[in-house]
């Protein structure tokens, strides 16, 4: 059955991720990476990282994706019901992908790979926050100062009268 | 249960997907979508080898700082987007290739 529900949560993943970057109409473009990122927080959640999906879930489907809808909209005249859009260069870029995931799919199938067991964790909320706050505090605070950064950046980048 | 081979194909799949997406795309918001698609498989990459190595938590620790640098990623890029179709009208990447108005 678990093994049923990952194939499945996999080939959501997949096909809706196929739909994000075939599909023409760009809002429906959007709406399927919202499936993918759900699907991605499965996985999440089979790999035993709870508060990764739980962040998963936050900032990519309540922050990034509401950040891209809203790019759509306010790049769009609201009259045009099908924002579409086309593609270019498809055969080169499908024929440079297809050999970079054969790349891929061969050296991740070749390389001896070194796997030591674990068991599952009760939950992982603890021990993240004992890291970020001990061996990872200058990570930390660096990324923290990034976001304020790109927070003031993004502000200033979007007023009307600069 | 699921070996490692498993996730690294998924990822393998959702990154060559995303590159695709990048190459291929002429609207800027449908490319930051391609990164966004990169930036996931990347992650799926962190924590499937967090796991079956013998689940050290340090690759969760990359994987929400990449998810962070999504986040202001994201919001930077639709900063600069709007900016630009406020100046050009139009949001295609091959259209905008002067820095000037």
């Amino acid at each position: 059955m678990a093994e049923f529900i990952f194939w499945f949560i996999a080939a959501i993943t997949i096909i809706s991720a196929a739909f994000v970057v075939l599909n023409n109409q760009l809002i429906y473009s959007a709406v399927a990476l919202l499936f993918t990122l759900f699907g991605v927080a499965g996985l999440y959640v089979f790999l035993w990282a709870d508060f990764i999906a739980g962040v998963q879930i936050l900032v990519y489907v309540g922050g990034i994706l509401v950040l891209v809808i809203f790019g759509i909209m306010l790049t769009n005249k609201i009259k045009s019901v099908r924002i579409s859009h086309k593609s270019m260069q498809q055969g080169v870029g499908g024929a440079i992908s297809l050999w970079l995931f054969i790349f891929l799919y061969s050296a991740l199938f070749k390389a001896p790979w070194v796997i030591s067991d674990a068991v599952e964790p009760s939950g992982t909320v603890r021990e993240i926050g004992t890291l970020l706050l001990t061996d990872y505090l200058l990570p930390f605070e660096v990324i923290s100062v990034l976001l304020l950064g790109a927070l003031i950046g993004a502000a200033v980048l979007s007023r009307e009268d600069t | 249960m699921h070996n490692l081979e498993s996730y690294l194909f998924i990822s393998a799949m959702l990154f060559c997907l995303g590159v695709f997406g990048v190459m291929t795309r002429r609207n800027a918001i449908a490319v930051l979508m391609g990164i966004e698609l990169i930036l996931n498989a990347a992650n799926i990459n962190f924590v499937a080898f967090s796991k079956f190595n013998g689940m050290n938590l340090d690759g969760h620790i990359f994987g929400l700082l990449v998810i962070v640098l999504a986040a202001a990623e994201a919001a930077v890029a639709l900063a600069i987007i709007i900016n630009m179709y406020n100046n050009m009208n139009s949001i295609n990447v091959d259209e905008a290739a002067r820095l000037r108005q």
